[in-house]
């Protein structure tokens, strides 16, 4: 399969490919959603910027309260940086996860949570890690809380003209005690169900929480059912057992042919404890 | 809409004329006619396309041809030594390691970016590391016992 015909502009400055953004045009970075969507002609864009070339968008930086991750930097890279699996173990752990080696080998940050696939990692995880995406236009940059980022089935904050340069989280005793775990779809290896959970404990009990979710509604949002129920609480399994139960409260879960929504709102809670069990 | 490339495969560099749209998988086919990349279900699922793109192992049915400009890029084709197979070619024949042959190459490319990245794996991390990998034939358990077999051997 080839995709339909379209104009190829390799950009290599962020404001450059701002510059280049046509209308109807596509920015590429790794492409392993992109390029796949338009062999089935489901996107048939006038041009794309490849953006992968652009090495400032390629660099992590460790910040004294912050990790940045650059918008183009690939999963594996993540998963294999020791500062990011020592601060905030759900973020080495859910790129470890993600596809297989050569998904892993071009797959980026950015373009997964631009994307913003309803069954990706990255949304999840990021939403728990209480991250800050910041993004470029052709008026400077802006940054969009995370809360604030997935509004929808594939929709996002981000607009036509704009590019996601990084994503900053944050050095928290949450992040530091923190997981990932998903049950697979077994071929594509996207998350059926995926919870990312993050909880700071003072004297047994819990002090911050944030518990997300991804594959379960249109798109990933964050749990604020467990995560009430458990603030100030400890983590037993009893109270774990119970909180879970409010793992899609106000939720349209969704259903399809992997799970029912019967089962996916099952497989939710089961995950919630097994991740909030680890912590 | 025409771009130029050069590209280094297997050793040898080359400039051709491409189309934006062109896979890097049929440029290696078709232009280059290095047919031991194979295209399976090209979607990005089974692997059986996989080369190494700047020595790690990607999936060149889902990667443009233009995004490899300037890059060098390794086959099934460059594995092989002076007439002498790659470790883990010379595993797979021992092993058994194919029966009709087709997801071969692309078993070959990816296990060759896992095993520099670790060299002596055990079995279970063999497995994960054939996650993008599709085999019909074998059940991947002569698969399995060639990776171990050629990581034994690169490692003495």
């Amino acid at each position: 399969m080839i995709p339909a015909s379209f104009e190829y502009k390799k950009a290599t400055s962020v404001q450059e490919a701002i510059s280049m953004l046509g209308s109807e045009d596509k920015i590429l970075a790794g492409g392993h959603s992109l390029i796949p969507a338009m062999k089935l002609r489901l996107n048939m864009p006038t041009g794309l910027v490849d953006i992968s070339k652009i090495e400032s968008l390629k660099e992590i930086r460790d910040n004294e309260k912050s990790i940045s991750i650059g918008a183009g930097v690939s999963h594996a890279t993540i998963a294999n940086n020791p500062e990011i699996s020592k601060h905030m173990p759900m973020i080495s752990e859910a790129a470890s996860m993600i596809g297989d080696i050569q998904v892993r080998n071009v797959g980026t940050i950015g373009g997964s949570i631009a994307h913003a696939d309803p069954s990706a990692d990255w949304p999840g995880v990021l939403l728990a890690s209480d991250a800050t995406v910041v993004i470029a236009n052709a008026e400077g940059s802006r940054e969009v809380d995370i809360d604030q980022f997935f509004t929808g089935f594939f929709e996002t904050a981000l607009q036509d003209n704009e590019i996601i340069t990084h994503v900053r989280i944050p050095k928290t005793a949450a992040n530091a005690n923190s997981c990932y775990v998903k049950f697979v779809q077994p071929a594509s290896r996207f998350a059926i169900v995926g919870c990312a959970a993050a909880v700071e404990k003072v004297n047994g009990s819990v002090k911050s929480i944030r518990v997300a979710f991804n594959g379960v509604g249109d798109n990933a949002y964050r749990a604020t059912g467990i995560e009430n129920a458990l603030k100030d609480q400890k983590l037993s399994a009893e109270n774990i057992g119970s909180a879970a139960s409010h793992a899609t409260d106000g939720i349209d879960v969704m259903d399809d042919h992997f799970a029912s929504e019967n089962y996916r709102s099952h497989l939710a809670s089961v995950f919630a404890k097994r991740a909030l069990s680890r912590l | 809409m025409s771009n130029q490339i050069t590209i280094k495969v297997n050793g040898k560099s080359y400039t051709r004329e491409v189309e934006g749209r062109t896979l890097l998988a049929s440029f290696l086919r078709e232009d280059l006619s290095l047919t031991g990349t194979h295209i399976g279900c090209d979607t990005s699922g089974c692997g059986a396309c996989t080369v190494l793109l700047d020595g790690k192992a990607v999936k060149s049915c889902t990667i443009l041809a233009v995004q490899a400009d300037g890059a060098t890029v390794k086959t099934i084709e460059g594995m092989a030594e002076n007439g002498n197979l790659h470790p883990l070619q010379a595993s797979f024949k021992e092993k058994h390691g194919l029966q009709c042959g087709f997801c071969t190459p692309g078993m070959i490319m990816v296990a060759s970016d896992f095993l520099a990245s670790n060299p002596k794996p055990n079995e279970q991390e063999i497995r994960e590391s054939l996650e993008g990998n599709f085999c019909r034939c074998t059940g991947y358990h002569n698969i399995v016992l060639a990776i171990k077999d050629a990581a034994d051997t690169m490692s003495a």
